[in-house]
């Protein structure tokens, strides 16, 4: 044993100015770089993959409804236009949730599914568990960039004009949670998923998860769907993380009714620790064996 | 080190002990395994499928967790302290594990900046490993676009762009044409005599032949010899390989010249003919023809070879080499 320990200790003392926890940063940086390039190598999909569906949303919720007086809601007036309002937290929500799928899991997917290109990215001088950190910091970066991009898209497509009141504390605080919650849940579809359960993903996960996410409507909206006195589609909805996404950008970006930030934030801080520790452990599985 | 005058001194590229790998379900895929490189050398595992060879490189290259026993690269317990083992680490998998998402170029640069390299060191050594490799022409190329020996080659060079202390190279040519793996070859000989240490698995035994200065043969997770092929080959104790082709019954065949041939000390069947692992040579073809003859059999084809790493394999495990 002390042998060993020896010799361990005498190659970390070796290692000159570079140590193991100076390399794993270094190495963890160069993930983001060549993240944020392969990113920019592929602005020409990355743009029309965040935006399209966001912009359909809105374009046909809040310009084609209204002016075709079909609608969901009032069609003109202030009714309109508060549907707009409330419709733009949504989507920002759903763009960051989408991004975390889009930007972690389904690469994974495929890289654990067939490539197994992510080999090389493992055998950086880091733990394997900064390997997924570093995937999620990634993810949740084009999160951030996705949510900038169709932010003004969705303020400026409505036919009616919004409601927009940043409280600018909030939006800064839950932006990047936000960001962050999305991509680890990217990382634990990533390596809970298959190539071929890709479709179950889709049709089972993430379609329930955004049509039951409070995008288009508020949660507290919910309060007159009862059974028996008991509003079960108002509490049936909090285990989905959009919820309070979609919530918290209503109160960060608008005067909607909104959950209370306290369970936002709270929920967004508990989806996101779950979702990286089922994530990062997932991510070992698939990598060591 | 000095309580253990025998020992490995503790700068070995790679060392093991005991270090061993049970499956879940039971298989048993390396088995107490001791080895130890020495510094400069090209050490190959040699065995077939399933011996293995990749769990033994799975492990000391930090993806596979043994289930017991230890193991050092380039004196860093890969267990204890696997990132930082890593920088010790170059590796050439089986698969092609090439970013393509990325250049040819891009696949060295991003792998310098993986290792702490700055931006203009990687550029630096890209570029240089790029000509090394004589992928120049391929820079901007996605990396789709290689063939498999390119591939490889890019491999091999992304495998060594940081100056691993050790260099893995799993099957490095299986699947290549001959002409790809004459050209690795190269590569690996020019990069032995500038001093790397390699390790590689390969079940063509020319290839552990060839490159190699030492050979472990492996079969069933164990290593059944060690030594370098020169002296393998001598341990057989045969200087002559005979394979006699004939009709008729050949495991009658096989015996008959096990029993009448002299200095025969291993006779079996492979692929329609027997082989003779023969110590003497003098007169020894009439000899065969003769008892062959006598025993009613028609010799068709006749030939003589020196032992091969092969010979060794099948004297050890009584199994061929190939699939």
């Amino acid at each position: 044993m002390a042998t060993a320990t020896t010799t361990a200790d005498a190659a970390l003392t070796d290692r000159e100015a570079r140590n193991a926890v100076t390399a794993s940063w270094t190495a963890f940086k160069a993930l983001l770089l060549r993240d944020m390039t392969v990113l920019r190598k592929n602005l020409k999909e990355f743009i029309p993959r965040t935006v399209l569906q966001p912009f359909l949303l809105v374009f046909v919720f809040t310009y084609v409804f209204p002016k075709i007086g079909q609608g969901i809601g009032p069609t003109r007036g202030a009714g309109a236009s508060n549907f707009a309002t409330l419709l733009v937290a949504g989507v920002v929500g759903i763009t960051i949730l989408f991004q975390g799928i889009q930007s972690v899991a389904l690469p994974m997917v495929q890289e654990f599914g067939y490539t197994k290109e992510i080999e090389d990215r493992v055998l950086a001088p880091l733990p394997v568990s900064m390997v997924a950190v570093a995937k999620v910091a990634s993810g949740a970066i084009q999160g951030l960039i996705a949510a900038l991009i169709v932010f003004p898209i969705a303020a400026v497509v409505p036919a009616s004009p919004l409601h927009l009141n940043v409280s600018w504390p909030v939006l800064l605080t839950l932006t990047p949670l936000a960001c962050i919650s999305g991509a680890a849940l990217g990382l634990t579809f990533g390596t809970r998923f298959e190539p071929r359960t890709v479709p179950i993903m889709f049709g089972v996960v993430v379609i329930p998860l955004t049509f039951l996410g409070c995008v288009y409507y508020s949660w507290v909206a919910l309060t007159p769907i009862k059974t028996a006195g008991f509003s079960w589609l108002k509490t049936l909805v909090l285990i989905n993380p959009l919820v309070y996404m979609s919530e918290g950008f209503r109160a960060a970006l608008t005067n909607a009714n909104h959950m209370s930030l306290l369970a936002v934030y709270g929920a967004l801080l508990a989806f996101a620790a779950a979702f990286l520790y089922f994530g990062i452990n997932g991510f070992k599985k698939r990598v060591l064996s | 080190m000095a309580t253990a005058p025998d020992a490995t001194p503790p700068s070995a590229p790679v060392r093991t002990e005991d270090l061993t790998k049970v499956f879940p379900g039971g298989v048993k895929a390396v088995d107490t395994l001791n080895l130890s490189l020495q510094d400069g050398e090209i050490f190959g595992l040699l065995g077939p499928n399933g011996a293995g060879k990749t769990t033994t490189v799975g492990m000391l290259t930090t993806m596979v967790v043994p289930t017991s026993g230890r193991a050092w690269v380039g004196g860093v317990d890969v267990l204890a302290h696997p990132a930082l083992a890593k920088q010790n680490i170059g590796v050439v998998p089986q698969q092609n594990t090439l970013d393509r998402s990325l250049s040819v170029w891009e696949n060295l640069y991003f792998h310098g900046r993986f290792f702490g390299m700055s931006a203009r060191q990687a550029r630096t050594e890209a570029d240089r490993r790029l000509k090394q490799f004589r992928l120049a022409d391929w820079g901007s190329a996605p990396v789709l676009s290689l063939s498999g020996g390119m591939a490889q080659r890019l491999m091999t060079a992304r495998a060594i762009l940081h100056e691993p202390r050790i260099l893995f190279l799993d099957e490095p040519t299986a699947g290549l044409d001959p002409q790809s793996r004459l050209a690795l070859w190269e590569i690996l000989r020019e990069l032995h005599a500038a001093g790397e240490t390699i390790l590689l698995t390969t079940h063509y035994m020319e290839e552990a032949d060839t490159l190699c200065d030492r050979v472990a043969i492996m079969d069933h997770g164990q290593i059944r010899a060690l030594d370098t092929p020169a002296e393998l080959k001598r341990r057989v104790g045969a200087d002559t390989v005979v394979t006699v082709t004939a009709d008729g019954d050949l495991d009658q065949l096989e015996r008959l010249l096990a029993d009448e041939v002299p200095g025969v000390n291993e006779a079996h069947r492979r692929d329609g003919s027997v082989q003779l692992h023969v110590r003497g040579s003098d007169g020894l073809l009439p000899r065969v023809i003769t008892a062959a003859e006598r025993g009613g059999f028609n010799v068709s084809d006749l030939s003589v070879a020196e032992p091969t790493l092969e010979t060794v394999f099948i004297t050890l495990t009584g199994k061929d080499l190939r699939d």
